[in-house]
């Protein structure tokens, strides 16, 4: 069983460290739609000290979108797919392999980023840590959940922005309490209790999303 | 025991030539039926009830908005429980109303965002307020629009229902979780002196008419599923011998 698993994450992981240029890109696009929001707004620190937290989230979330399309499409051009679901194994720990290789090289490099950008959009000292822990658990969420939308529209010749339409709506909680925790720390209330709850949607996410992705390959492979 | 808790109805539920033909004879009735509730309800509420002590009149534009999203919630779990019958029992009936479902039910959340949107400005003084309940009412309309267009980029027909029945299960347990988290999310906020200026209690005079457009929305909710689904069923059986037959009978 942990077979199946281990196979699947070290060659996703693998194949990851091979296009590096790919996993480069959620992070640049991260760093650039960054930078156009002083350009957009204004570059006085403290009103982009007021939205930052917000901004950051968003951001980080949109990055984490334009990611996930790609995380079935090339197993499913080149047949590795099928080959997966016919296998003697759980689809679910694999599909679970490959959402954690894909938060690996998406989630936790843009995760690591974000201090960087917070500084440079003047966030708050002590939104730090918090902005850190909430994008650690909030981008683990966002590609579970996104999982499922990739797995639902792999098939489909134009499926990438069938893709932001469908998952979009399902990532407004993990958004809600991710910018809401960094913003309680600015604040200076706690927030034991927003994390609490991206934990739980974390915890929860973990269980039904790849049940919910293994079926929807396998209505995408087929029919 | 067997004789009596027989499976043979929701077999033949998954038959669309008997769900046709019955549904043909509860059509008449049941249009009876909703368009009488709805006209009772309309003439009721808006000439009748007396008006609201703060809104006047106003507020008589509940009678349309408030069953607009009874049925566009109740909608959402109409067209996720069918996709799961779908998914489970393959029963293409059941594919076949979910997708009936999908159009009603954004337009039906529509129908309330809007209303409550002219209600809005009286009442509060703006159109639109990033209210919790009005941010998960335009959430749903988003989980419907993804259905709908997942429904409508598959090119086999089978694939599309069970991806939009898949979508809408996730949908449809994400939709508390959604609804808690806005309801948090604005709670937090504390944004504005706006509130909802809706009494606790309703006086009865103005609540029964809202209780017969409740039911006369139900009424036309069930009616326009029913002939959405007709006109699924003859598309989708068009190649069937009934559907030619029909079709024959009608054309001469």
């Amino acid at each position: 069983m942990e077979l199946g698993f281990s196979a699947i994450f070290r060659r996703d992981l693998l194949l990851a460290f091979r296009h590096r240029a790919e996993i480069a890109n959620p992070v640049i696009f991260f760093l650039i739609v960054v930078t156009l929001v002083p350009l957009g707004l204004t570059p006085e620190a403290s009103r982009l000290a007021e939205i930052a937290p917000g901004i950051l989230w968003v951001m980080a979330l949109l990055a984490s979108l334009l990611s996930v399309e790609g995380m079935f499409q090339s197993d499913y051009r080149d047949g590795t797919l099928e080959q997966m679901i016919i296998l003697p194994q759980p689809l679910y720990l694999m599909v679970l392999a490959k959402i954690l290789v894909h938060w690996l090289v998406t989630g936790l490099p843009l995760t690591l980023l974000a201090p960087v950008l917070g500084m440079m959009l003047s966030l708050p000292e002590a939104g730090y840590l918090p902005l850190v822990f909430s994008l650690l658990m909030g981008t683990a969420v966002l590609s579970l959940v996104g999982a499922i939308g990739a797995a639902l529209t792999v098939a489909l010749k134009k499926g990438g922005l069938l893709l932001s339409l469908i998952v979009m709506p399902l990532y407004m909680p993990a958004l809600i309490f991710g910018a809401s925790t960094v913003q309680r720390a600015v604040d200076g209330f706690s927030v034991d209790g927003p994390l609490a709850v991206l934990g739980a949607l974390l915890a929860f996410s973990l269980l039904v999303s790849p049940f919910a992705t293994a079926g929807a390959l396998r209505v995408s492979m087929h029919g | 025991m067997s004789q009596l808790f027989s499976w043979k109805w929701f077999h033949r539920l998954g038959s669309p030539r008997w769900f046709y033909q019955t549904s043909g004879k509860w059509l008449p009735w049941l249009s009876m039926l909703a368009t009488g509730l709805l006209l009772v309800g309309l003439c009721w509420g808006l000439a009748f009830a007396p008006q609201d002590a703060k809104q006047g009149n106003s507020f008589r534009i509940i009678y349309i908005h408030v069953p607009a999203s009874f049925l566009a919630l109740a909608g959402y779990y109409v067209m996720a429980i069918a996709g799961a019958i779908g998914l489970i029992w393959k029963m293409k009936l059941a594919d076949m109303v979910m997708k009936s479902a999908a159009p009603i039910g954004a337009v039906l959340t529509f129908v309330a965002l809007v209303t409550g949107a002219i209600w809005g400005k009286p009442t509060w003084g703006t159109y639109w307020v990033w209210d919790a309940r009005i941010t998960s009412m335009l959430v749903l309309l988003f989980l419907y629009l993804g259905v709908i267009a997942l429904q409508y980029s598959y090119s086999s027909q089978d694939a599309a229902s069970k991806a939009s029945a898949v979508l809408s299960l996730v949908g449809m347990v994400n939709i508390p979780i959604i609804y808690k988290s806005v309801d948090w999310w604005y709670t937090l906020h504390q944004p504005a002196t706006i509130k909802f200026t809706e009494a606790p209690s309703m006086h009865p005079d103005m609540f029964q008419p809202l209780l017969v457009m409740i039911l006369g929305f139900y009424c036309f909710y069930a009616v326009a599923l029913i002939l959405n689904t007709r006109v699924e069923v003859l598309c989708r059986e068009r190649r069937t011998r009934w559907v030619q037959e029909l079709v024959a009978s009608k054309c001469t």
